[in-house]
């Protein structure tokens, strides 16, 4: 047990890998076992950062479950672990998702062993991502973990699922080489890849203190380019309009188990870099005019209301049920960029910012991450529950289905409403939240992202009605589709419970998260 | 009548508070979870607890009604529900004078409704469904009634909201039930994001979403007021405009009242819970919890203004457009958007009780109208299926058909039976002597609407109105007000009017079809809440009787003005109440009976006959008003098409047409880019791209048999690329 005690966050991260060798280790014929084993392993990391959750002290706050060790003395990077109120959410989130995905996954008939392999694999990157406290571990984790996404997507995807995965890979790796660049200068400047020793006073980059002086640019110009570099690379995996376009392709082509795990977790990264890296490494940019009379918190609110809306307008116009799903991120996801610029601009040495709307905002923010991954997951296993039974995903070919399939249908709802925002549900309390926090902020762009709010309202109600009501269609006259069954309720149920469950106490969560983004903003 | 001595509240108060709205809540989950198989257990699950709710609230409402002082310092229960920083938001539930009178009638009027459904959905495949979906309903509202704060009244506003759309589209297989149900989610949600922008206002100002401690708090309000918003608003008037946006939507007043027609797709009963126990009765309900926010912007400012003008435009365009209609639902859902405008017109000139009082007995008549309603249109089904089973010589067993077939049968049969619409008024006549108990109670129900003086509720509720806009209008020289009084008494003339019409076309006269002759009177379970409802919609008009009416009021005695009394302490500044007057009780009465007289000399002298035109057709603008005004049609034109248009072409427009299209550019730019700098890479530093890449190759090896190499060899050079910069960058500034 000591190794628990003082290893932990190390025993979450790698038991996946673990996980990995036995999945390798077991025949490939023995699917069930393949199946069912890695279901089961899986529920172990999810106990213990249950249990981390649980005795986190919040009282205290701060970085907790601390690990360090020698890992490259050469260059100061140092194998470094830690949670706050921001990261321990979203690590529970992941080990959470992943014995759900991997449930759902039991219908994939491919190759088993390779794919619930390469689901540990991407669950050990992802935690890593969360958990890591230094900025050469994290990139590490952040670029391991594209490797198995791609091969999710390449292989056990869609139709179109060569060109999705190229692009989705393109795209992040693009972003992903700025960042390097990025962390290689704020490594040079502060001699350092701390991330907490990077966010305090003496190690933040780029300051008179830390200087950053190669090829003759100044600091300045090094401190542009790092920003400008961990902005795109995180905005792009949020998504952020309009670095948007890999997303719809990539959630539509990925398998079910897949895209949950896209759409639940892996976009999260985007948003805790924001709060882990960008803001704390970059405190006054965001109260900073980027272009003549706007700062970039407000760029990063336009751009965040833009995604509300378009977002929204987009997953309305599909008639694909996938992409209608996927392009919901994007909308929702929205409402994470916008609590990320309210809290950012409050960081800001110059800004008029009261604490209180900025600590409503970046909670918002956080639950907004969890409760998206929550409902997103669920509804992504919801599409891909009816697309084994129909094989088709273009919502025109359904029709009338809650007779045939009545379970099903009360689920749809459910988590439609879930993603909906329906209040009682998660996702009303971190809207409510972003649009409090960000109200007396960026009054306008939260009057005009109220639009995008009511748009979500259509295309819910569409993808419902498409699905469920009017006459049954045509073709599912003579081919009766079976109701779902109780191994997919079991992927679907435990997730439309901690919608229900946050949506009625959010406390549960929020206490957690109110400490981290208090200790972000003090 | 209020005790002189202080009457404290027994201390298990605040407990009933937090129950009363559980057991519906708690039946919908049951029902949803575990008995949905079970047709008579869900019913049954359901109307218990819908009546022990009524318990509670009874027991609630009966230990405060002679409180005086309840309404500053009302019975609350919170907790602390959300942390903020330092501080938290908490949320509760509370009672108050203003929510206790809703505490009576709320589960009162849905307890009535649910027993009513057990008869009226007997036959549906989908019952127990039904009873989840209402259970739910009903609880929402509960709910809503106990909160004691924004938040949570908001949270059951919106779950209200769910319900009314699931229950409106219930028969989910008839396209014209779900588009309704879309319609009236999307409709009401244009007042609600309005009403979370107030609510995100209100509480960005005050810190709290407490009614008490906002709206019973002199500082607040003043802060309020004193605050200024955009266009030389306080935020005071601002935050009310935006709540009251919710009101517009919830209450369907105009310009978002076009969805409460169409929701009479439902079931009946849904049609009663909307229309009277719930849905716009909450958005009422919440306009009159923020009267305070009205009155701390001031007298004439621009939010009374609006409120006013929507709710005496709302009144009477309702009022025209239920003159012109066939559709026995259609007549009342229109007279509801009516009546509903006289509640806010009557806020919005500050006839504060006189608003809650009609609001209380609307809901009462309402509710009857709409059961009554429910029962005609089951009764000429039934007639229907008769005379069809008599002329056909089969299908005698068929009798009650009906509710399969609204669920879009699919049964060939049953095909010609759509030509027959069994709520047209045109297709009935004579049903007063098929269903007297319907005809007794639709009467009153009827002359309630009416305003028949004295003998019903809905005389003394509007005479109230009537008083607060005569006094403001004339006496005092308002011209708002002055304005207000003359819509709503034309508006009231023609209530009287359609109401007669309706009654006349509906019961009187010969059957103009076979089903109207072969109509029979409802099951007891449907017409026992009839008779209940009639009893209030009679009677219950007493609890507010002027102090000085001639008659009434000394027969009343210490009785008169018990809502007024009782709502007294809600409000920091009382309004002005006006004195006694004859001459709006004259114009109210006057109004309601020269309505029924004209109605009765229309339709009444020589009834309708088979085939015979409808008089109103002849009114010169009858297509207009028939055609709801075209609001729908506008609508569609301007808002609908082009967000359809923007919807479908934009992912293909933007997205792929022109992101992409750049973002594709930009590739190729970098590939030739990007060969450069493989040519760099190779003469410089081969050793460790090959050794990397080697290493990434074996690590790969057991994903190797899935796929030709290509794929996998571009993403391990891609990523040996990466770790190659690091570690170039690594050595280079060491």
């Amino acid at each position: 047990m000591s190794l628990l005690n003082t290893n932990i966050l190390s025993v979450i991260t790698f038991l996946p890998l673990v996980g990995m060798l036995l999945v390798l280790l077991t025949p490939p014929r023995a699917v069930r076992t393949i199946q069912w084993g890695s279901i089961a392993f899986s529920l172990i990391p999810l106990a213990l950062s249950i249990m981390l959750f649980v005795s986190y002290d919040q009282s205290q706050g701060g970085f907790q479950f601390v690990e360090r060790a020698t890992w490259f003395p050469q260059i100061n990077a140092t194998y470094q672990l830690g949670v706050d109120g921001i990261s321990l959410p979203l690590v529970v989130l992941t080990t959470f998702l992943t014995p759900l995905a991997m449930i759902i996954s039991t219908s994939v008939e491919k190759n088993p062993k390779a794919y619930y392999a390469l689901f540990f694999l991407l669950e050990t990157t992802v935690i890593g991502v969360f958990v890591a406290l230094d900025l050469i571990l994290f990139f590490i984790f952040y670029e391991i973990g594209l490797v198995p996404m791609f091969f999710l997507i390449n292989q056990w995807g869609g139709a179109n699922r060569r060109y999705a995965s190229f692009k989705f890979i393109l795209y992040t790796m693009f972003a992903s080489l700025g960042m390097l660049l990025a962390i290689q200068v704020i490594g040079l400047t502060s001699k350092s890849f701390d991330m907490v020793y990077l966010a305090s006073e003496a190690g933040r980059p780029f300051t008179e203190r830390n200087p950053a002086n190669f090829f003759g640019w100044d600091t300045s110009v090094w401190k542009a380019v790092a920003f400008v570099a961990f902005t795109i690379a995180f905005a792009l995996k949020i998504p952020i309009w309009p670095l948007h376009t890999w997303l719809p392709d990539a959630h539509t082509e990925a398998p079910t188990g897949g895209s949950m795990m896209l759409a639940g977790i892996l976009l999260k990264l985007g948003g805790y870099g924001f709060f882990r890296l960008v803001m704390p490494l970059f405190p006054d940019v965001f109260g900073q005019d980027l272009l003549p009379g706007l700062t970039f918190a407000q760029v990063l609110a336009i751009l965040a209301l833009l995604s509300i809306v378009l977002g929204a307008f987009a997953a309305w116009g599909q008639n694909d049920f996938k992409k209608l799903v996927a392009y919901s991120s994007i909308n929702h996801m929205g409402f994470v960029s916008m609590g990320i610029a309210a809290t950012g601009l409050a960081l800001s040495p110059s800004s008029t910012v009261r604490e209180i709307d900025a600590i409503i905002a970046g909670n918002g923010a956080v639950l907004q991450m969890v409760t998206h991954g929550l409902s997103s997951a669920a509804m992504f296993a919801m599409v891909g529950v009816l697309y084994d039974r129909a094989h088709t995903r273009d919502l025109n070919r359904y029709g009338g289905l809650w007779v045939m399939m009545p379970i099903y249908g009360a689920m749809l709802i459910f988590c439609a409403m879930g993603s909906l925002g329906l209040p009682g549900l998660s996702g009303f309390v971190s809207e409510f939240m972003v649009v409090r926090g960000a109200w007396p902020i960026f009054t306008l762009y939260t009057i005009l992202a109220m639009a995008g709010l009511l748009v979500t309202g259509i295309y819910i109600l569409k993808a419902i009605q498409k699905v469920l009501h009017g006459p049954l269609g045509e073709e599912w006259h003579h081919h009766k589709l079976p109701d779902i069954r109780f191994t997919e309720i079991l992927g679907v149920a435990p997730l439309m419970g901690a919608m229900l469950v946050l949506g009625v106490y959010p406390a549960l969560a929020l206490n957690l998260i109110n400490v981290g983004v208090q200790g972000l903003l003090r | 009548m209020f005790a002189e001595a202080p009457v404290t509240a027994p201390p298990y108060l605040a407990t009933l508070l937090w129950l009363a709205p559980l057991p519906p809540l708690v039946a919908f989950a049951l029902i949803a979870l575990f008995f949905n198989r079970y047709r008579q257990l869900s019913s049954t699950i359901a109307v218990v607890s819908m009546l022990a709710s009524t318990v509670m609230s009874f027991i609630v409402f009966f230990n405060v009604w002679q409180l005086k002082d309840l309404g500053k310092a009302p019975i609350r229960s919170t907790f602390p529900w959300l942390p903020t920083g330092d501080t938290v938001l908490n949320i509760g539930v509370g009672v108050d004078p203003l929510g206790a009178t809703f505490l009576f009638m709320v589960p009162l009027a849905c307890s009535l409704i649910f027993i009513y459904s057990t008869g009226y959905m007997a036959n549906d495949p989908y019952y127990s469904r039904f009873f989840a979906y209402l259970s739910l309903f009903g609880g929402s509202m509960m709910g809503l009634v106990v909160s004691d704060n924004l938040l949570t009244l908001f949270i059951f506003w919106e779950l209200m909201g769910f319900c009314s759309y699931s229950l409106i589209g219930f028969f989910f297989r008839k396209p014209s039930a779900y588009r309704a149900a879309v319609k009236a989610f999307m409709t009401t949600r244009v007042g609600d994001m309005l009403l979370l922008l107030g609510m995100a206002y209100l509480y960005t100002q005050t810190g709290t979403l407490s009614f008490h401690e906002i709206l019973h708090n002199e500082e607040v309000l003043t802060k309020l007021a004193e605050t200024p918003a955009v266009f030389g608003l306080s935020a005071a008037a601002a935050i009310a405009l935006l709540i009251f946006g919710g009101t517009v939507g919830k209450s369907a007043q105009w310009p978002l009242h076009v969805w409460l027609p169409d929701a009479m797709e439902g079931p009946t009963p849904v049609s009663a819970m909307i229309h009277a126990a719930t849905m716009v009765s909450a958005g009422v309900f919440m306009l009159l919890r923020f009267f305070p926010l009205l009155q701390a912007a001031g007298e004439h400012n621009t939010a009374f203004l609006v409120v006013a003008l929507i709710g005496a435009f709302t009144a009477f365009m309702g009022a025209t457009i239920a003159v012109a209609q066939y559709d026995i639902k259609r007549v009342l859902a229109f007279s509801t958007i009516s009546q509903l405008g006289f509640m806010v017109a009557a806020t919005g000139i500050g006839a504060y009780v006189a608003a809650a009082f009609h609001l209380l007995t609307h809901a009462f008549f309402k509710a009857l109208l709409f059961l009554a309603s429910g029962s005609v249109i089951h009764g000429v089904e039934h007639g229907h299926h008769a005379a069809h089973a008599h002329h056909a010589g089969h299908h005698g067993h068929s009798s009650h058909a009906g509710h399969e077939e609204e669920h879009g049968s699919e049964h060939e049969e049953h095909a010609h039976d759509h030509d027959f619409d069994p709520q047209d008024m045109r297709n009935m006549g004579g049903l007063a002597r098929r269903m007297p108990i319907t005809f007794a109670t639709f009467l009153i129900g009827g002359a309630a609407l009416a305003g028949v003086p004295f003998i019903t509720a809905g005389f003394w509720s509007k005479d109230e109105i009537f008083a607060d806009a005569y006094y403001h209008g004339l006496v005092k020289g308002d011209g708002l007000a002055t304005l207000v009084f003359v819509l709503l008494v034309l508006s009231a003339l023609m209530t009287a009017f359609y109401t007669t019409r309706q009654i006349v076309m509906t019961f009187l006269g010969e059957p103009r079809t076979e089903a109207a002759a072969h109509a029979e009177e409802s099951v007891p379970s449907m017409t026992f809440p009839l008779i209940v409802l009639a009893v209030f919609a009679l009677f219950i008009g007493f609890i507010n009787v002027p102090k000085d009416f001639p008659v009434f009021g000394a027969l009343v005695g210490g009785g008169a003005f018990w809502l007024k009394n009782f709502l007294a302490s809600m409000l920091l500044e009382k309004p002005e109440a006006p004195p006694f007057n004859a001459v709006p009780v004259l114009f109210s009465i006057v109004v309601a009976l020269g309505g029924i007289a004209l109605g009765y000399m229309v339709y009444g002298v020589r009834p309708l006959t088979a085939g015979q035109t409808d008089p109103v057709e002849r009114l010169p603008f009858f297509k207009f008003l028939h055609n709801r005004w075209y609001w729908d049609d506008l609508y569609r034109a301007i808002f609908v098409k082009p967000m359809q248009f923007i919807a479908d072409r934009y992912s293909e427009a933007v997205d792929r047409g022109v992101i992409d299209r750049i973002l594709e550019g930009g590739y190729a730019l970098g590939a030739r880019v990007t060969k450069g700098f493989a040519e760099f890479d190779r003469v410089v530093i081969t050793g460790f791209s090959d050794a990397v890449g080697r290493a990434f190759r074996a690590a790969g090896d057991w994903v190797r048999d899935l796929q030709t190499g290509q794929v996998q060899g571009y993403l391990l050079s891609s990523l040996a690329m990466a770790l190659v910069i690091l570690i170039v960058f690594i050595f280079l500034f060491q």
